[in-house]
């Protein structure tokens, strides 16, 4: 695959500096970020986790007090915040331009808020400059981010390269190329997609990983597959399971028991065609990422979809499949 | 294979003109889907349109905004375009229907419908070469996310406007907040009339250029550079050529929405996090006065999942898979592996009741009234033609 760089692939998501995680709607994206940053801070390391999309999911998913632009401790090591454009913009004022404050309350910020709301791409590099920012200055040891989802992130991500296009002089395309410099940095900066093996998801996320090689210069960290169903029967199971279900196997089975097995029969029919329609989509989806970047799957919570215990439940079950160690 | 298909496919027609989704689709003219990612919008939203086309007659027009390859396909089509095309019959034939309309689909193009709208509405040729010819245009309507949000709506009250469609369903982009779209017309419009619009174009427009302003614009062009000032001051004088065209249209696609040929229909799953987003949009349509038509629950897992008997029998089997194994014997002889898969079969019986419990609960949480709900089961299967969309659409239907 064109773009891939030596020696990136080798790393473990963990040791990024910064991570964006995104993927399609309804993937539990902001779930797999959260317990990215979780099994992180539980691993003694400092981590941010940010959430982009303001719209109050982490606080939802930690079970939290609603999640501010100032950081928050949410667990040991482990900090939340949620971005906040205009937040960033008087911070960025205050701390990069270091404007003088009648310039900061004036027209001037009137102005770039007006303009952030109205030209491309500028609350995307106040994102990307908040995020890179809190890389180089504040310590973590891993920033996760909630990005946007798969529909917009390469728009966001392509941001200070785009705004490094349009402005040629000035401060702004000084700021940009710092940030460039993290952000294209393989060994800092990745992008983990979730999916889920389901049609559209699959589609997406191939789709965004073509896309990515050829309008980004950032480095696909990982593909976490969600959600993915268990086997139901192992070998000469699937057999004695078709005996089972005859109409045979169904009377014997009901004198057997005691009682109608009718539904619970129907049910593993169920499970075996949603397994099943699932595995095709990962076949697909394997046959179409470079087998030098790493794929982890996790597995379908049939206990809670949601919340602080099933942050717990996906970050064990990512560590449990980094323990693997990346493929080679 | 077609020939099954017909056979085993439910009749749209039987049993379903008099219901309430079908009434209400009847007596509207745009209906709009909503809700979370991964819902199944544009599904719900082509089988709405294929239903009326079915039942109801007329051209029925589904504009959607995922570029899915299998909806086209799914349609009868090798690809969905910008242009509407029509869906052959024959896809309708296949799948054992006549029906007495016509079935039409459109994708929406940001980047193309925005440039059709700078050609329909600019002064001269001249004016509009500049426009896509500038550099913040072309980021502005190919990227920016809100722009996206305006172009939808915009295209669909094009649409409505040359009356060629007796229904047009059309599902909503990928809001980073579901109610965003409901807001682009006005934020467009604030955006263009704008003073600091105005203001931000005066050294561009005036070589009388304030005194009290110059600081102010020697800062800003010693932060952003004078050529991305220069790009900017000129997207927005070229676009003030198009200003009163463009609110008096703003201002009408939001009236077409509010109208009562308009109605919206909230699409969600019954897991946590989509169906609180569809709660929240609920409200908020409920608050901004839109037309609430239905919620439509969709893959809700089969309700034999939930049986209270097959549930204690499931326990059951997964607590003494050998002992029913040795009752079995005489059928089977393996009964090491006759005991896994009476575990197996059981475990899994369980696992699915617990999620389709759950969603049981999430539904009867919702505060919405029950003749508005409409509920489509899972399918096992994609869905990859015709007759599977008419099968969601009947499940819609009730």
């Amino acid at each position: 695959m064109p773009g891939t760089r030596a020696g990136a692939e080798s790393l473990s998501i963990l040791d990024r500096k910064l991570l964006f995680v995104t993927g399609k709607g309804g993937v539990g994206k902001s779930t797999i970020a959260a317990s990215i940053a979780l099994l992180n801070s539980q691993r003694g390391k400092r981590t941010l986790v940010c959430e982009v999309d303001a719209k109050g999911q982490l606080a939802d998913i930690f079970e939290s007090q609603p999640i501010a632009y100032k950081s928050s401790e949410i667990s040991p090591d482990l900090w939340a915040m949620s971005m906040d454009t205009e937040e960033a913009l008087r911070e960025y004022l205050k701390l990069i331009l270091r404007l003088p404050l009648v310039l900061r309350l004036g027209p001037l910020a009137k102005t770039f808020e007006f303009v952030a709301n109205a030209a491309p791409g500028v609350k995307e590099i106040l994102v990307m400059g908040k995020l890179c920012w809190e890389v180089r200055e504040a310590n973590w040891d891993l920033v996760v981010v909630d990005a946007t989802a798969t529909g917009h992130i390469v728009g966001h991500l392509a941001a200070p390269q785009a705004i490094n296009d349009l402005v040629k002089v000035g401060l702004v395309r000084q700021q940009t190329n710092w940030m460039l410099d993290i952000i294209t940095n393989p060994a800092q900066t990745g992008l983990v997609v979730v999916t889920t093996p389901e049609e559209m998801p699959v589609n997406e996320t191939i789709e965004l990983v073509e896309s990515l090689g050829t309008q980004t210069e950032i480095a696909l960290a990982a593909v976490i597959v969600n959600r993915v169903l268990p086997e139901l029967f192992g070998r000469g199971e699937e057999e004695v399971f078709g005996e089972l279900s005859s109409p045979q196997g169904i009377a014997a089975l009901e004198q057997a028991c005691g009682g109608d097995p009718r539904n619970i029969v129907e049910g593993a029919k169920l499970a075996v065609t949603l397994r099943r329609s699932g595995a095709a989509h990962l076949k697909r989806l394997r046959e179409s990422i470079d087998p030098a970047v790493e794929m982890m799957y996790l597995p379908y919570l049939f206990t809670r979809s949601y919340g602080m215990r099933s942050v717990r439940g996906i970050a064990e079950a990512i560590d449990a499949e980094l323990g693997d160690g990346p493929l080679q | 294979m077609s020939m099954s298909r017909q056979s085993s496919r439910p009749a749209a027609k039987v049993g379903s003109a008099s219901s309430s989704i079908d009434k209400l689709v009847a007596s509207k003219e745009i209906v709009i889907t909503c809700g979370s990612g991964g819902v199944g919008k544009t599904t719900t939203a082509a089988a709405i349109a294929a239903m009326a086309a079915v039942n109801h007659g007329g051209k029925v027009l589904v504009l959607t905004v995922d570029p899915a390859r299998r909806l086209a396909n799914a349609m009868g089509i090798s690809s969905i375009g910008n242009k509407e095309a029509r869906i052959p019959d024959e896809a309708f034939v296949e799948a054992g229907e006549r029906p007495r309309g016509e079935l039409w689909a459109a994708m929406l193009d940001t980047k193309q419908s925005w440039d059709d709208l700078v050609l329909q509405h600019s002064p001269d040729k001249e004016s509009s070469q500049r426009i896509l010819a500038n550099p913040i245009y072309q980021n502005f309507s190919g990227r920016f996310v809100q722009s996206h949000d305006y172009i939808a709506m915009e295209r669909l009250y094009e649409l409505h406007r040359q009356g060629g469609y007796d229904l047009i369903v059309v599902d909503t982009p990928p809001t980073r907040n579901a109610i965003d779209f409901l807001e682009a017309p006005q934020r467009m419009e604030d955006f263009f009339s704008s003073r600091l619009l105005r203001w931000l174009t005066v050294p561009y427009r005036s070589k009388l250029m304030n005194v009290a302003s110059k600081p102010f614009y020697q800062v800003a062009d010693r932060i952003l550079g004078t050529q991305f000032l220069e790009d900017i001051a000129e997207f927005f004088m070229l676009f003030q050529s198009m200003y009163d065209g463009f609110v008096e249209r703003s201002r009408t696609v939001a009236r077409l929405l509010k109208d009562k040929r308009t109605t919206f229909m909230v699409v969600s799953t019954l897991e946590a996090a989509p169906l609180r987003e569809g709660e929240y949009f609920i409200e908020e349509l409920t608050a901004r006065k839109f037309h609430l038509g239905a919620v439509v629950l969709n893959k809700v897992l089969p309700g034999y999942l939930k049986d209270a008997p097959s549930i204690g029998l499931a326990k059951k089997m997964s607590e003494e898979p050998e002992s029913i194994a040795i009752q079995l014997d005489s059928a089977f002889s393996n009964r090491d592996l006759v005991t896994r898969v009476i575990k197996e079969i059981a475990d899994s019986y369980l696992n699915y009741s617990l999620v389709a419990k759950r969603e049981e609960k999430e539904r009867a949480e919702l505060a919405v009234a029950p003749d508005h709900l409409c509920t489509v089961p899972f399918m096992e299967t994609d869905i990859y033609d015709l007759a599977g969309l008419l099968k969601v659409g009947n499940a819609i239907w009730g």
